[in-house]
């Protein structure tokens, strides 16, 4: 962990689904390299989360969406820390998002979607190389 | 930068008290400066510690509490505290999944510590934490500790209030009469009490109570039995924890208390400090290399080394010769 001290990472699920296995292995993974990850839980509004965020002092958010809603909510998430005065803090999404609505979301603030399949593993290994380069 | 940050702190502004408790947490020398000017902005606030053992219902009777005091228009601090794992140095902090109707409120602010090495069930900044909470102008800050054993009382000392929450079946009566952590309560509450077990659990607590009697100042600590998931008995809770800040202000127990955390602080930060200067010190010293080579081959036994280092560091002053 780059400026020595571990990296906060907010795990959140948007809107109204609520498969939890996904969310549970990423916060273990991260947990075990070394991030303090805090989970805020299910059915949380882009409000709730980015409130969380700030309190918590997050450096990075990272939503996990199974439901088709994520190209409502989680655009509104970079929007609202835009309005927050909190826009350094890194957006990252995951779960079942179609190709085309990935390249939205990233014109739309969001820096990296991992789409099913993808191995925690990347997901660090991200993690770790976008904070050393902070 | 750091005068008009710690304006923003008094004046409760969110995002600044956040970023000074990262400082806090990392280390940062900015906090320290900060956590000065806001010094004489603190202690109005009534810290409650909640503790006892994991899966007693810590985190959903925190939530709960926080509920009553915002009905009863008071401004409320969380700070929950949850292990850092020796191994990775990574935390998985899951206690505001329990809190989080409160997330958008603007009188309510939860944040989650990992413990990062500290025993005795908080995180080593969890006392400058509050502090900022109290300067901030919440009026009612609640801890929450890690899941804890017998004798992880921190919390006790910090807290103007602490809370033991224990669930049915966490022993019998001989595990009650032994355990250090029931005898810091100022409330007990006998969370979870629509569980089987409750009524023996009950018993037990009660007993435990009897024998401890009243404080010198008169506070006779009493039962609680709630189901916090369900807001049961969570009220009567209420008022005594409200009773028991009023007795503490009343009997001058509230300003003993700050003066407690004030000369904690004071203690820990010298040794911390102390600590940091050893540290740097033995990194520059070449003798420390091969004494710890001699201690790790078995030629030098670890307490003459320590002895040797500690006279080359701080050698013990000797009396004036006359």
């Amino acid at each position: 962990m780059s400026p020595g001290r571990p990296l906060r990472v907010l795990l959140a699920k948007l809107g109204l689904d609520s498969h939890t296995i996904g969310v549970t292995v990423i916060a273990r993974a991260l947990r075990d390299a070394g991030m303090e990850v805090i989970y805020s839980g299910l059915k949380q509004t882009p409000e709730m989360v980015v409130a969380t965020a700030i309190q918590e002092g997050a450096d990075v958010i990272g939503v996990s969406s199974l439901s088709a809603a994520h190209m409502h909510h989680i655009p509104r998430v970079v929007e609202l820390l835009r309005e927050e005065d909190a826009a350094d803090t890194l957006v990252i999404a995951g779960g079942v998002i179609p190709e085309e609505d990935v390249r939205e979301l990233q014109r739309r603030g969001v820096a990296r979607v991992f789409t099913m399949g993808t191995e925690t593993g990347a997901i660090v290994a991200y993690l770790k190389d976008w904070w050393e380069s902070r | 930068m750091g005068e008009s940050l710690t304006l923003r702190v008094r004046n409760g502004h969110v995002a600044s008290g956040a970023r000074l408790l990262g400082w806090l947490e990392d280390g940062d020398p900015r906090g320290a400066e900060a956590l000065r000017a806001l010094h004489p902005a603190t202690g109005r606030s009534q810290v409650v510690g909640v503790t006892g053992p994991p899966g007693a219902g810590k985190s959903t009777l925190v939530d709960t509490l926080v509920a009553g005091w915002r009905a009863r228009g008071l401004r409320v601090g969380v700070i929950a505290v949850d292990p850092t794992s020796p191994f990775s140095g990574g935390a998985l902090l899951g206690d505001r999944v329990r809190m989080q109707r409160h997330a958008t409120d603007r009188d309510v602010f939860i944040r989650s510590m990992a413990t990062r090495g500290q025993l005795g069930g908080l995180a080593r900044h969890t006392g400058e934490a509050c502090a900022v909470l109290d300067a901030m102008g919440y009026e009612r800050i609640a801890v929450e500790t890690v899941g804890v054993g017998q004798d992880e009382i921190d919390v006790a000392a910090l807290a103007h209030t602490t809370l033991v929450v224990c669930p049915p079946g966490a022993g019998d009566g001989i595990q009650a009469q032994k355990a250090g952590l029931l005898e810091v309560g100022d409330a007990l509450v006998l969370n979870k009490a629509d569980h089987p077990g409750a009524d023996a659990a009950e018993r037990d607590l009660r007993e435990l109570l009897h024998l401890r009697g009243a404080s010198p100042e008169g506070w006779q600590p009493r039962l609680f039995r709630t189901v916090a998931s369900r807001g049961e008995g969570v009220a009567a809770l209420l008022d005594a924890i409200e009773a028991h800040g009023r007795h503490l202000r009343e009997t001058g127990g509230f300003a003993r208390v700050n003066g407690r955390r004030a000369r904690r602080a004071l203690r820990e930060r010298v040794l911390w400090r102390v600590e940091e200067r050893l540290l740097e010190r033995a990194q520059a010293d070449p003798a420390l290399g091969s004494l710890l080579e001699r201690v790790a081959d078995g030629s030098l036994d670890p307490y003459t080394a320590a002895d040797h280092l500690l006279e080359a560091w701080i050698p013990t002053p000797h009396p004036d010769p006359e």
